[in-house]
């Protein structure tokens, strides 16, 4: 029996899938090379042929958003402007699949290059045109997955997804995709759980695995408790969800009508694209690590993002968190490498020490602030003078942005409550705008437990008297000062914890989109 | 001597002039048999509006003025009808783009 082995990526499409393993990554089948030149023009304009009367096929079968992505892929592959390179490179002597893939490879790096996620994502259907026509070249057909199969490998042709039968269950695990592509679009519409990003892993999986496209993971080679417990989580999900789509479009609110804002968690500005605006109550939490990846990332690039979300969000609070780097997420060029960053140089500590990468970051978000309502807070505070000297950082770039004539606004700046002495002396900081609790850091910092170390998970609980006291006395505080107080971490969408955290004088909430319905039907549940 | 055209028009499409809105643009160009072509800005670069490929690469989002020319019989329909496609939003209802 082999070990279990557990992945984590993130989920595209809630939900779980219990069943064999497919594999998606092809292996092409060999092309014949033809005689003359003219034999394999011939060979590609009958494989784009085959492939566009398969589309053509396909697009009568389905409709809606689905039927959208085949037209696209069609007028894609009957414009000469794609086929005209891959004919010019068999003029010139190349073989037919080589000419092909050579010319769709250059476009789809055009793709695969961009700076926005919406055209990354148009990657996965240019590869799906490629290997479609590839296929009609190699007379390869594609091995039929067995029913209720997990897909697992780089990433999933839309056309693919398309043919599947989704009805007897199954589900999709990429090492690589994006929650914005075309099937993660499909899938959410559909239910068909889906995670993306588990990243590299062993080649020969095989077997029964498990799909947990609730909070992004998977199981391969399960034990027999594993199973146990996933089929609980999977029939309780079931049952959460279908109750829970009854109050997705209604404002949240208790058993007692007392009424609670939900706002939801983003990570990437691409995120806001599958939410109906009205089913929130604003952007809790946005996320800026995301902008900073292999490169910091310049002014304009920032800036576009940050109005994005907040075009998006009308005129419903936006709050961003300035870049929460350090810690367990490190960022080339930024961060420094310490012996114990969760407790060194991480968030605002990181971005005072390094003002002239701060400065683009409040310069974005001042210019941001004019295209809706914004409100900025720092991760990690742990003292006044760190929200002081921030504060101080925004006024000087508004005074400077004011004096070039660039349209500006401050917006209001306010704190993350994640470090114990926060929670502990919070009358320290009664000039902020408000206060956004922080549950994941703040639990593991009250209770000394890493949250990304199961041996001491069981450590790891919001809902300790400890966290709890302490969540209650910044509710308290904040009530008195008439400062808004308001929560961000994963607790927050977490059915079992909704209640104390009411309890403890919360109504305002944060949590990722997938978990929206769900703590609308547990906030209702709540007696307060 | 034949006849030409050009206009603009403001993109306010939620995905701008991708996927489904630009295989809409296309196919609508590609029934004029005028020259069509359209650029982000007033000086280029122009870009084959018969040519989704072409399009696609243009990247031109939401809040983008769209410029369009045309030469060739029908050139004044031709960039007349691609204004209007823009103009009513593709046909397509508020908020299509996000019923995912």
């Amino acid at each position: 029996m082999p070990e279990p082995l557990r992945l984590q990526g993130i989920s595209a499409s809630a939900g779980y899938a219990e069943g064999p393993l497919f594999n998606l990554d092809p292996v092409l089948a060999r092309y014949d090379r033809k005689a003359t030149a003219a034999d394999e023009r011939l060979a590609l304009e009958t494989a784009i042929g085959t492939a566009t009367g398969r589309l053509a096929k396909l697009i009568e079968a389905t409709e809606g958003d689905a039927a959208d992505i085949l037209e696209f892929q069609l007028a894609m592959l009957e414009d000469d402007v794609l086929t005209g390179p891959a004919f010019a490179a068999i003029d010139s002597g190349q073989p037919a699949d080589a000419a092909w893939r050579q010319a769709l490879d250059a476009e789809i790096a055009g793709y695969e290059t961009s700076d926005q996620e919406y055209f990354r994502a148009r990657a996965a259907d240019m590869r799906d045109i490629r290997d479609q026509v590839l296929r009609a070249l190699t007379a390869d057909s594609e091995a039929a997955a067995p029913a209720g199969a997990i897909f697992y490998g780089e990433d999933i042709a839309p056309t693919r997804f398309l043919e599947t039968d989704w009805s007897s269950g199954g589900g999709i695990a990429l090492k690589a995709g994006s929650a914005a592509s075309h099937v993660a679009m499909l899938a959410r519409s559909r239910g068909v759980p889906m995670v993306v990003g588990l990243g590299a892993s062993p080649a020969d999986l095989a077997g029964v695995a498990l799909l947990d496209a609730e909070h992004g993971g998977i199981v391969l080679a399960p034990s027999k408790a594993e199973i146990e417990a996933f089929r609980l989580l999977s029939s309780s999900f079931a049952a959460r969800r279908n109750r829970a789509e009854t109050f997705l479009a209604r404002p949240a609110a208790t058993k007692a009508g007392t009424a609670v804002r939900v706002q939801v968690n983003i990570a990437d500005p691409s995120d806001v694209d599958s939410i109906d605006v009205s089913t929130c109550d604003g952007v809790g939490l946005m996320r800026t690590e995301f902008l900073f990846g292999k490169t910091l990332p310049d002014e304009e690039t920032q800036y576009r993002a940050y109005r994005k979300v907040l075009e998006w969000a009308g005129d419903k609070p936006v709050t961003i968190r300035t870049v929460d780097a350090g810690g367990d997420k490190p960022v080339p060029g930024f961060t420094v490498e310490e012996g114990n960053p969760f407790l060194g140089l991480r968030g605002i500590r990181l971005s005072l020490a390094r003002p002239e990468v701060f400065r683009v970051q409040i310069r974005a978000l001042l210019r941001a602030a004019v295209h809706g309502n914004l409100k900025v807070m720092f991760p990690m505070i742990a003292v006044s003078d760190e929200y002081r000297r921030a504060a101080a950082l925004f006024s000087e770039e508004q005074a400077a942005l004011a004096a070039r004539g660039v349209a500006q606004k401050m917006p209001p700046l306010g704190i993350m409550v994640e470090v114990p002495s926060v929670a502990i002396a919070p009358e320290a900081f009664a000039e902020v705008a408000f206060f956004s609790i922080g549950s994941n850091d703040l639990t593991q910092y009250v209770m000394a437990a890493a949250r990304d170390n199961a041996s001491v998970a069981h450590l790891n609980s919001v809902k300790h008297p400890a966290v709890l006291r302490l969540i209650a006395s910044v509710a308290v505080f904040g009530r008195a000062q008439g400062i808004p107080v308001s929560l961000c971490g994963d607790a927050g969408g977490d059915p079992a914890t909704i209640p104390a955290l009411l309890e403890a004088g919360l109504r305002d909430l944060s949590v990722v989109p997938a978990q929206l319905a769900m703590a609308k039907a547990a906030i209702a549940d709540v007696a307060i | 001597m034949s006849a030409s055209a050009e206009a603009t028009v403001l993109i306010t499409h939620e995905v701008g002039l991708h996927a489904r809105p630009s295989v809409k643009f296309t196919k609508l160009a590609k029934t004029f048999s005028a020259e069509v072509e359209v650029a982000l800005a007033a000086n280029g670069p122009w870009f084959d509006a018969k040519s989704i490929v072409k399009v696609m690469a243009a990247k031109a989002p939401k809040g983008t003025v769209l410029h369009i020319r045309a030469k060739g019989d029908g050139a004044g329909e031709a960039v007349g009808a691609l204004v209007e496609l823009v103009r009513r939003d593709f046909d397509e209802g508020v908020g299509h783009a996000r019923t995912a």
